[in-house]
C-alpha cells in the first residue's frame, strides 16, 4: 500500500509498475471443478443448458431461450449445478459448475465456423469470443445505437498492480498484430489508437501501428481521461467513450481475437497477477472458472478470519465473500489483504481539508458532493455537484483523512438513481 | 472445500494513504510548539499554567459534551487539544484561570460542537471564543496593562495598542528582528514571529495547512498597510510592522487556516486570505480595535461557503 510522503503538498504519486517489474508467470493446473459466471440474471425457466450435460474444452454454451448470451467451457466434464449468483449492488449472475473430467476433449465448432485469421468475420467473434479472456466487448461492434469508429487498444493497464496487458504485449505481441489486423477487417473501422505506457514503445513499435504514451501514474490510463489526455475528446458526464463512438479493448483481449482465429480454438486461460498479504506480486494463468482458492492452494496462501480477497486492482476492484469465488475472463488481479492491513473506513464527518478536490481528476468539488450523499440528497447532487461526472477512480477514498467511503457513497447514489429513474420509466410506461 | 473463513467485504478503494485526523492536529500541536516555548521562557510559569489549563479544559469540555449529548468519545482526535493550545497561545500570560476556562468552553461547545463537532463550525472556534471574551472583558486583553509586572530585556509594549494611542513614532523603536524574535509585548504564544513563521512552513509542507490562505493573507496584510502607509506616513504605520506584530502570523498560519472555516478552491482560498488580510489592516488603521485579525477572520468565516462557489468546471459537465 502506498502511504502519504511526508511532505503532503505534493500530490499523491501512485504509480504503474514497469514491465521490468512484471513477475514470471505460474501455471495453474486445472481444477477439479470450475464455476463460470454469466451476466445474465438467473431464470430457472427459460435455461437451456441442463445438468449432467456434457461439455467440451472451448464450447460455447448457450444459457437461455431467446437469449444470446452464452459462455465457453474451460474444461471437459458434466454440468454439475446452474445457480443464481449475487455479486455487488444485488446484482444477479448465472453460476455454472462443471465437474472436470479425466480426458480432456477440445471441441470445434469455433473451427469449422472460423477459418483463418483471413476469414474472420464480425458474426464470428460475436458469436464466439465474448468470453475470452479480456472480456472483448463484442457487443459493442454491432450495436447499432453506438456506431462506433474509433477503436482504442490500451496497453496499459488502467489499475494498480495489474500486470496482465503488459505480460501480453511482452510476450505474445504477435498475436496483437494478428487481432488488429482481424478487428480492422472484420469491423472495417480503421481508426485504431494504440494506448501504453512508455516502457511498452519499444516492444509495441513492431506493430506498425501509431503508439500513444499514457502517463504512468494512476488514474492516467483510466479510458475517460485516455479520451481527455490522448484523443482530445471530453466524454460528456454521465456518458460512456463508446456512447461518443469510441470503443476500448484491452491488448489482452485482442490478443485472445488473435489466438483464437489462429488456433482455432476460443482461449480458455486467465493471466492474472496475484498479490500474496506480504505484497509480493506473481503472475498466474488458470482456466477460466478456476476457484481462488485453488490458486491459493498452489502458492501456499492461507486465510484467516477477517481477510480480505480482492478480485481486480486495489482501486477499482470489488471484495469476494468466498474463497471459492472463480476467476473470470476479467480478473486481472487476486489481491489478498490481511486483517491488520485492511484500512479502517470510519464514522467521522468531512473535515473540510480539501484534499479529495485537489486530487480529483475530473475538478469534482468532492467535499460538497459527499455532504449531499450521506444525507441522500441524490437528485441535487447530480444536478448541482456533478455526481455524474465522477469516472470513479477512487482516489478521493484513497486520500481522505476521515476515512469516509466517499467511492462508495458515489457508487451507490448512482445505483439508487438509475433504480428510481428505472422504476419512473415503467410507471410512466 | 468447506469455506468456514469469513471475509472482510467491502468496497473500493481498498488502499488508503494512511493519513488521519488525529495525526494531523498532533502536527499542527507540533508546529504550534516553538511559539510556545518561547513564551514560557519569557512569562514563566504563569504561561506553563494557561496554555496546560486551556488544552486539559478544551479537551474536558469536549469529553463531557460527549458524554452528555451521548455522543462517541473523540478527544482522542486531537481537535479539542489543538484549540485549546491555540487558545491558551493567544492570552496573555497573565490572564485569570475563570477566563481560560470560560474561554475553552466558548471554543469547544459554542463554537464547535452544537454545529455538530469537527467539520461542521461555521467559525474557526478559537476565533469566535476570543473575540467573545475580548469584547466582555477588555482589560486583560490590554496587553500592556496585563504584562505590566514583567521586566525582560526589551521594552514591555504591545506595538498595536502604542500604535493606537500614540501613533507611528511609538513603533520606530521597534526593528524587524526584535518583532520576529518575539520581543514585544503580546500572547504567550503569538509574539515569536520566528517561530510561527517555521510552524507554518512546517505545516504547509507537510499538507496539512492551505499554503494559498497563508501567503495570500499575509499579501493582503502586506499590501494594505503598504497603500495605508504611502497615503500617509505620519499616521498610518508601515507594513513591517502590522505583519509581525499581534496576531497577524498567528493567524495566518494557525487561525485563518482551520479547514472547516475555509475555502478549499485556489481561486477562493487567495480572496479568502487577501480579504481576511484587507480588514485586518483596515480595522486596525481606521477601526475602534486594536488589533482586527479575530474579527476580519470571523468575517471571512461568514463569506467563506459563498467563495467556494466560485469552483471550477467539472470535466464532462454539460452546459
Amino acid at each position: 500500500m502506498i502511504k502519504r510522503s511526508f511532505i503532503g503538498l505534493l500530490k499523491p504519486r501512485l504509480e504503474y509498475g514497469s514491465v521490468a517489474e512484471t513477475p514470471s508467470l505460474k501455471q495453474i493446473p486445472t481444477p477439479k471443478e470450475i464455476t463460470l459466471l454469466s451476466n445474465c440474471p438467473f431464470d430457472k425457466k427459460n435455461l437451456l443448458l441442463k445438468k449432467k450435460e456434457t461439455v467440451k474444452t472451448g464450447q460455447k454454451l448457450l444459457l437461455y431461450k431467446e437469449s444470446d448470451e452464452y459462455v465457453v467451457s474451460s474444461v471437459t466434464g458434466q454440468v454439475s449445478s446452474i445457480s443464481s449468483y449475487t455479486g455487488d449492488f444485488g446484482r444477479s449472475y448465472t453460476a455454472i459448475a462443471i465437474e472436470v473430467a479425466d480426458d480432456e476433449e477440445i471441441d470445434d465448432e469455433f473451427k469449422s465456423v472460423a477459418g483463418g485469421s483471413k476469414d474472420a468475420s464480425l458474426e464470428t467473434i460475436k458469436n464466439f469470443l465474448a468470453f475470452a479472456p479480456g472480456n472483448p466487448p463484442v457487443k459493442l461492434f454491432s450495436d447499432k445505437d453506438k456506431s462506433i469508429d474509433t477503436i482504442v487498444v490500451c496497453c496499459a493497464d488502467s489499475d494498480l498492480l495489474i500486470t496482465t496487458n503488459r505480460h501480453v504485449v511482452k510476450s505474445d505481441i504477435d498475436a496483437i498484430k494478428n487481432g488488429i489486423n482481424i478487428l480492422k477487417t472484420a469491423t472495417k473501422v480503421n481508426d485504431i489508437i494504440m494506448v501504453a505506457s512508455q516502457s511498452q514503445m519499444h516492444e509495441l513499435s513492431t506493430t506498425g501501428e501509431k503508439i500513444n504514451q499514457v502517463n504512468d501514474t494512476y488514474p492516467s490510463a483510466l479510458p475517460h481521461l485516455i479520451m481527455k489526455d490522448i484523443l482530445g475528446k471530453v466524454v460528456p458526464a454521465g456518458k460512456n467513450p463508446e456512447d461518443i463512438g469510441v470503443c476500448f479493448i484491452s491488448a489482452e483481449a485482442v490478443a485472445s481475437i488473435g489466438n483464437a482465429f489462429n488456433s482455432g480454438q476460443i482461449p480458455i486461460t486467465k493471466t492474472f497477477t496475484l498479490v500474496n498479504k506480504d505484497g509480493s506480486k506473481s503472475l498466474v494463468s488458470a482456466r477460466i472458472g478456476t476457484p481462488a482458492s485453488d490458486i491459493f492452494k498452489a502458492f501456499n496462501i492461507t486465510l484467516n478470519e477477517n481477510d480480505r480477497i480482492i478480485f481486480g486492482g486495489p482501486m477499482k476492484g470489488s471484495s469476494v465473500y468466498s474463497e471459492d469465488h472463480p476467476v473470470q475472463p476479467d480478473t486481472d488481479a487476486i489481491i489478498v489483504q490481511d486483517k491488520d492491513d485492511i484500512p479502517v473506513i470510519s464514522d467521522y464527518p468531512c473535515i473540510n481539508c480539501g484534499d479529495c478536490i485537489r486530487v480529483c481528476p475530473v475538478n469534482i468539488q468532492v467535499g460538497m458532493l459527499v455532504r449531499l450523499l450521506e444525507g441522500g440528497y441524490y437528485e441535487e447532487a447530480a444536478d448541482q455537484y456533478d455526481l455524474y461526472s465522477c469516472i470513479e477512480c477512487g482516489l478521493c477514498s484513497y486520500v481522505c483523512v476521515s476515512g469516509m467511503p466517499i467511492f462508495q457513497y458515489i457508487r451507490s447514489a448512482k445505483y439508487e438513481l438509475d433504480r428510481s429513474n428505472t422504476a419512473e420509466a415503467t410507471n410512466n410506461g | 472445500m468447506v469455506d468456514n473463513n469469513r471475509f472482510v467485504v467491502s468496497h473500493a478503494p481498498f488502499w488508503h494513504d494512511g493519513s488521519r485526523i488525529s495525526t494531523r492536529n498532533y502536527n499542527i500541536a507540533l508546529a504550534a510548539l516553538p511559539a510556545i516555548l518561547l513564551g514560557i521562557i519569557y512569562y514563566g510559569m504563569p504561561a506553563v499554567g494557561v496554555v496546560s489549563l486551556s488544552i486539559s479544559s478544551a479537551i474536558i469540555w469536549e469529553f463531557v459534551f460527549c458524554r452528555i449529548t451521548k455522543h462517541s468519545i473523540t478527544i482522542g482526535d486531537g481537535s479539542a487539544a489543538v484549540i485549546g493550545m491555540i487558545f491558551g497561545m493567544l492570552l496573555p500570560a497573565t490572564a485569570p484561570w475563570w477566563l481560560v476556562i470560560i474561554g475553552t468552553f466558548v471554543a469547544v461547545i459554542i463554537g464547535k460542537q452544537i454545529y455538530g463537532g469537527i467539520g461542521a463550525n461555521p467559525f474557526n472556534p478559537v476565533v469566535v471564543a476570543i473575540a467573545i471574551l475580548m469584547i466582555s472583558w477588555k482589560d486583560i486583553f490590554d496587553f500592556n496593562e496585563a504584562l505590566i509586572n514583567y521586566d525582560l530585556d526589551f521594552a514591555m509594549v504591545y506595538p498595536l495598542a502604542a500604535l493606537k494611542h500614540f501613533g507611528v513614532s511609538a513603533v520606530d523603536s521597534f526593528s524587524m528582528g526584535d518583532l520576529l524574535m518575539g520581543k514585544q509585548s503580546g500572547g504567550i504564544g503569538s509574539t515569536f514571529g520566528l517561530g510561527l513563521i517555521a510552524g507554518g512552513i512546517y505545516l504547509i509542507i507537510r499538507g496539512i495547512i492551505r499554503w494559498e490562505i497563508s501567503i495570500s493573507f499575509l499579501a493582503g496584510v502586506f499590501i494594505t498597510a503598504l497603500i495605508f502607509n504611502l497615503t500617509d506616513p505620519a499616521r498610518y504605520a508601515g507594513p513591517v510592522v502590522h505583519l509581525f506584530a499581534g496576531y497577524t502570523l498567528i493567524g495566518a498560519f494557525f487561525l485563518a487556516t482551520e479547514d472547516s472555516s475555509s475555502p478549499v478552491n485556489f481561486i477562493p482560498m487567495l480572496i479568502y486570505g487577501a480579504g481576511t488580510g484587507f480588514l485586518a489592516v483596515l480595522i486596525r488603521n481606521i477601526g475602534v480595535y486594536v488589533d482586527g485579525v479575530i474579527f476580519a477572520i470571523l468575517i471571512m468565516n461568514l463569506v467563506n461557503p459563498l467563495l467556494d462557489k466560485i469552483r471550477p468546471k467539472a470535466i464532462g459537465k454539460v452546459a
